[in-house]
This record gives C-alpha cells, sequence and structure tokens, in this order.
C-alpha cells in the first residue's frame, strides 16, 4: 500500500505541483500556509480535483484514472460532512452497503467501528446531536468503514475547541498508528502536524518547500514560514568559517561551513540592552523597536535593523530596560546559541 | 434618562404608515372574498348539496386527478430539475426558459398547444391513437395531462432551487465512500431536498387542484369523466348560485387542509 504521486493541479493565478510518497502505516502531513495548495492536493488524491498532469499510484495500481467512487480511499473533511439525515450508525454503515454488503451486515461493521472510537451509545444519534469531538470520531470511522488503502484527512481538527483538540488529537494519533495503509492528512497547525505525523511535508505557493521528520523539520527550518511555525528566527546567508554573512551583520557561529548557509537561533536566545554592552565576544548589533507584544508569560519584542528578529524577554526584564516602540537598542546572541546549516 | 431612551426606540420602531395602510388594503383584499364566500353560503341546506351526487363525483374527480398530476410531475419533473441544477450542457438556460413557459402562459393557451400537439390530429396524438388506440383529448387522462403540464414548472422550480442551494460537498463526501451517482442522488441528495420537493409538490397539487382554462381547452367538460371542481363551479354559477358557493367552500376547505396539514411538517417557514 505504497502511494506514490506527481499532482498538477494548473488553475489560473495558481499552480499546484508536488511528488508525494508514502509508505504503507506512514502517516504524512501536509503543513502549509492558507492557499499554499494542500486541500487541493488532497482533494486530487481523492479525484474531487481532476490532475493536469501527473499520477496517482497506490500498490501499482493507477488510481488517477478512477473516478473518486472507485478509489480505495477513506476521506475525513474538514467539517465532517456526515449526513444529517442519517443516523451515526447509517452514516457509517453508508461506505460498505456502497460496496455491496447487506443493510445487517454493513450496520454490523458500523458499529464494530463506533465501538472502536468509543461511541457505540451514541449509534442513534443524528450528526446535529453530537458534539464535535463525536461528529469528528463518526467521520474517522466513516472514512475507516470502507476499508481504504488511502486515508486522507483535512484539517481534522480545526473544527474543535482546544480542549476537545488534545483529547481528539491524542485518540487520533492512536487510529492512526492502528492503520495500515498510508495516510495523508491537510493541516496548518504545528502542533497536529509535529503530533500526528511521521513525516511533514511543507507546502507553499503549490510546491514543496521543504520534508522530513517532524524534529528535523522543526530544528532546521527552510524557509521563513516554516520558522514562525516553530519559533525560531532564521536567515539565509553566505559562510566562511565560523562566520555567515547575513545582509551587512556577520553572525558567528558553533559550526564551521562554507558556501551558502542557514542560521537560526531561538527569540529567547537574544538579550537586549540600552547602551552597548562591553566585554565577551559576542554577535552584537543596534535595532530599532518595532513592537511589543506578550507571548505566553514572556513579552516578544519585534527588532528592525540590519536583520529583523524577535526577542523574549521576562515583563521584569521589559520594566527594567523601560523599552518602547521606535527606540533603539541593542541585541545581542551568543554564538552558542546560534545553530548554522547548509542552504 | 432610561425613559427617555425608551420613548425613542418605541418612536424608531413604529412601522411607516406609508407602508402599514397598503399592506392592511392588501390583507383585506385577499381575505374580504373568503370572508364573502362564508357569509353568504347557505349552511341550512349545506348538509344535503354536499351529498349530492355530482358533487362528490366532481370532488372525486378533482382530488384524483391533481394527485396523479402531481405523482407524474414528481417523476419526470425532479429529474428535470436535477439537470438544470447539476450538469452543465449548451443552451441550459434556454431550457430552463422553455420550462417556466407555462408558468407565465394563459392556461387556455396551453391547452389550445396541448391539443394541436396531443389532440387526434395533432403531431403527437395521430401517433398516439394509431400506434397504441390511446386518445388524450376529452377524456380523464386528457385532464392530468391539462394540469401536469400547467403544474410541473412549480415543481421543478421550487425542486431545483433547493439543489442549488443544498451543499454539494455531501454529494463528495458520498462518492468517496464509494457511491454511485445514482446512489448519491438517492441516498444523499434527494433525502437533503426533500423539504423543496415537498414544498415543490404542495404548490403543484395546489395548482393542478385549480386548473380550469387548459382543462376545459383540452379535455372538455363532461360530467363524470373530465368535470373537475373548478369546472363545476364555473357552471353551477350560471344556473344555481348557491351549489357554486357550496362547491367553492369544498375547494377551499380541502385546499386549507392540505396546505395546513402539510406546511407544519415540511415547508414551515425557516
Amino acid at each position: 500500500m505504497t502511494l506514490h504521486a506527481r499532482l498538477v493541479v494548473t488553475r489560473p493565478a495558481f499552480t499546484l505541483d508536488i511528488a508525494l510518497d508514502v509508505r504503507p502505516g506512514e502517516v504524512v502531513a501536509l503543513l502549509g500556509p492558507n492557499g499554499a495548495g494542500k486541500t487541493t492536493a488532497l482533494r486530487a488524491l481523492a479525484g474531487l480535483v481532476p490532475l493536469s498532469k501527473g499520477e496517482i499510484v497506490l500498490d501499482g495500481h493507477a488510481l488517477h484514472t478512477l473516478a473518486p467512487e472507485q478509489r480505495p480511499i477513506g476521506m475525513v473533511f474538514q467539517d465532517y460532512l456526515l449526513f444529517p439525515h442519517l443516523s451515526a450508525l447509517d452514516n457509517v454503515a453508508f461506505g460498505p452497503r456502497c460496496q455491496g454488503a447487506s443493510k445487517a451486515e454493513a450496520r454490523r461493521t458500523a458499529a464494530a467501528l463506533l465501538e472502536r472510537v468509543g461511541l457505540a451509545e451514541r449509534a442513534a444519534a443524528r450528526p446535529r446531536q453530537l458534539s464535535g469531538g463525536q461528529a469528528q470520531r463518526v467521520a474517522l470511522a466513516r472514512a475507516l468503514a470502507v476499508r481504504p488503502d488511502l486515508l486522507l484527512l483535512d484539517e481534522p481538527l480545526a473544527a474543535l475547541d482546544a480542549h476537545t483538540r488534545l483529547e481528539v488529537r491524542s485518540e487520533l494519533r492512536r487510529h492512526l498508528a492502528d492503520f495500515g495503509g498510508a495516510t495523508v492528512l491537510v493541516t496548518h497547525d504545528p502542533l497536529d502536524a509535529m503530533v500526528l505525523a511521521d513525516r511533514l511535508v511543507v507546502i507553499e505557493n503549490g510546491a514543496i518547500v521543504q520534508q522530513g521528520a517532524p524534529a528535523e523539520v522543526a530544528r532546521h527550518p527552510r524557509t521563513d514560514y516554516v520558522a514562525r511555525l516553530v519559533g525560531l528566527n532564521l536567515y539565509r546567508g553566505v559562510a566562511d568559517g565560523p562566520r555567515v554573512k547575513v545582509g551587512e551583520l556577520l553572525i558567528s557561529t558553533s559550526e564551521r561551513l562554507e558556501g551558502a548557509a542557514f542560521v537560526a537561533f531561538p527569540p529567547a536566545a537574544v538579550a537586549l540592552y540600552r547602551s552597548r554592552p562591553d566585554g565577551s565576544p559576542r554577535n552584537l548589533w543596534q535595532a530599532r523597536i518595532d513592537g511589543i507584544e506578550r507571548h505566553g508569560d514572556n513579552v516578544r519584542v519585534h527588532l528592525d535593523g540590519p536583520v529583523t528578529a524577535f526577542a523574549d524577554i521576562t515583563p521584569a526584564a521589559l520594566a527594567d530596560l523601560d523599552l518602547t516602540p521606535g527606540q533603539t537598542i541593542w541585541a545581542s546572541v551568543k554564538a552558542t546559541e546560534t545553530h548554522a546549516y547548509p542552504a | 434618562m432610561g425613559a427617555v431612551t425608551e420613548q425613542n426606540r418605541t418612536a424608531s420602531a413604529r412601522p411607516p404608515w406609508m407602508l402599514v395602510v397598503p399592506a392592511l388594503a392588501g390583507l383585506a383584499f385577499l381575505v374580504l372574498p373568503l370572508a364573502g364566500l362564508l357569509v353568504r353560503a347557505p349552511w341550512s341546506t349545506l348538509p344535503e348539496r354536499l351529498a349530492e351526487p355530482y358533487v362528490l363525483e366532481a370532488l372525486r374527480l378533482s382530488l384524483v386527478t391533481a394527485t396523479v398530476a402531481t405523482a407524474m410531475s414528481l417523476l419526470l419533473g425532479v429529474p428535470l430539475a436535477w439537470l438544470l441544477a447539476r450538469v452543465e450542457f449548451p443552451g441550459r438556460r434556454l431550457v430552463r426558459a422553455l420550462v417556466t413557459v407555462p408558468l407565465v402562459l394563459p392556461p387556455v393557451v396551453g391547452g389550445v398547444a396541448l391539443l394541436l400537439v396531443l389532440g387526434r390530429r395533432g403531431l403527437v396524438g395521430q401517433w398516439l391513437e394509431s400506434a397504441f388506440g390511446i386518445t388524450l383529448p376529452f377524456t380523464t387522462a386528457g385532464v392530468i395531462v391539462a394540469e401536469a403540464f400547467v403544474a410541473m414548472p412549480f415543481l421543478v422550480i421550487s425542486v431545483e432551487g433547493a439543489l442549488r442551494a443544498a451543499d454539494r460537498r455531501y454529494e463528495e463526501a458520498a462518492a468517496t465512500l464509494g457511491a454511485s451517482r445514482w446512489t448519491v442522488f438517492r441516498r444523499v441528495t434527494l433525502p437533503m431536498v426533500m423539504p423543496g420537493v415537498v414544498a415543490g409538490a404542495v404548490l403543484c397539487w395546489a395548482r393542478a387542484l385549480g386548473e380550469f382554462g387548459a382543462t376545459i381547452t383540452f379535455a372538455g367538460n363532461f360530467p363524470g369523466t373530465t368535470r373537475t371542481m373548478p369546472l363545476a363551479v364555473y357552471l353551477a354559477l350560471e344556473t344555481e348560485p348557491e351549489a357554486a358557493i357550496v362547491l367553492s367552500l369544498v375547494l377551499l376547505t380541502v385546499s386549507m387542509i392540505i396546505l395546513a396539514g402539510l406546511r407544519d411538517r415540511w415547508v414551515s417557514a425557516p
């Protein structure tokens, strides 16, 4: 049940062109900002959007020539799209019925799946009587009921409130781990992607900009979007030994590289001073404060200057330094807190 | 202070008389004729008049033909509405315009047109008679055809509107579950637009029940076979006005009962 796909969808003013390989049992998350084309990619896999070019091959069989109803897929939609006129049980039994199972047989399959997602006692409920988390689980059961080889999930947790999300996320992770086929899920939430997926594929403007294991992507972001997602300051520059030149600024790093390179450091590694500090050799530059906002328990200071950067400081430090937007200050980062890697 | 605000709010909430006066006049215009019917009804002789065989005969004929015409409209009109709402084909706008023509066409003209096509010497009627021995004009089947011709557009328009308003992503969801297009229609689309279908069927049935012009032109006015309630009312008015009032009351009551009953269940305003 290996998926091998190249998806090309051409629209006026937008082109999606990505290659995707998913091994049996693997969960791949398509991560990207709104409008990047990740939902289009998922709909193309399902056959709901025609391919302009490319192919979808699952286990050696071409899928892209088949109509959606003939593909061995199960899909969970963002707002679930449970049929409002059918009970939870009949929603789940819908797929098996379409595959030719008798009514009794389909209902048995459906009942077993509802049991598995912990909703046996809600079998008779109509979708509008279900909570968001319950509807999500019924939608998953409905998709699994057709015994798909390829499971597609479109923003499976986006419609849930924060508390339910936490609970459903870990549950979904368990069900995905039990599923033997290939899974592709779409999300714009890095946390969902990190928890649920074995591999991240980051899409921007219709193309893959980075992919890899979640931890690898989190440590080595390669675009501003990914850096923002994982909370790092990221710069692209040219390395010359222990230094990377980013625009006008030379950043000392702990790694030695040559040629095009990325430098990343966390906002918490940035120290701010009202006047030029002396002493230990470190990366130091003069910056203008662009904005100040709360960020969790800390304060995030937006810096403009030779490089734009975020600095996270404590509220106490903010008070001590008496910072205001527009002010010019000194910012520094220790070389040991930076991380450089080839671009 | 509070009192002043309250007063201001009430003043601004008062509807303008420029709208209220014509609205009330319109209401009176619609309700007074019905009230007149009730006032002038010969209540003392009502039971025996109702029991007269020609009344029951006309009523039965009207109910049967209107119901069969509605069934026929459902059978042909729902697929037509689906085609108009779901399938892109050249000339779709023209087809939709053609479907609505019977809505604006004077029913008498519709009756004439039906005679020209389905009459004994009509384009299709000739062939129907020679091939199957079927004659439609001046028969009960002709009444049904005339009623369906006039009433079906109401159903088509209503169902097409419901189909267009329905969320098509449910149909996509059904397709990903392996449902063929026919299964999608039968098990997802149709149940979801059912309120629109029922509302359309009620409109269609009511229009068929009251059909006069096309019926008298195409099917004639024969007691027992083609004389429906509206025809009987018209005929009675010339000879026996009180009977016309009784027949009208019956028609009014039947329509009200059916519409009210269905309205509560299906076509409740959002």
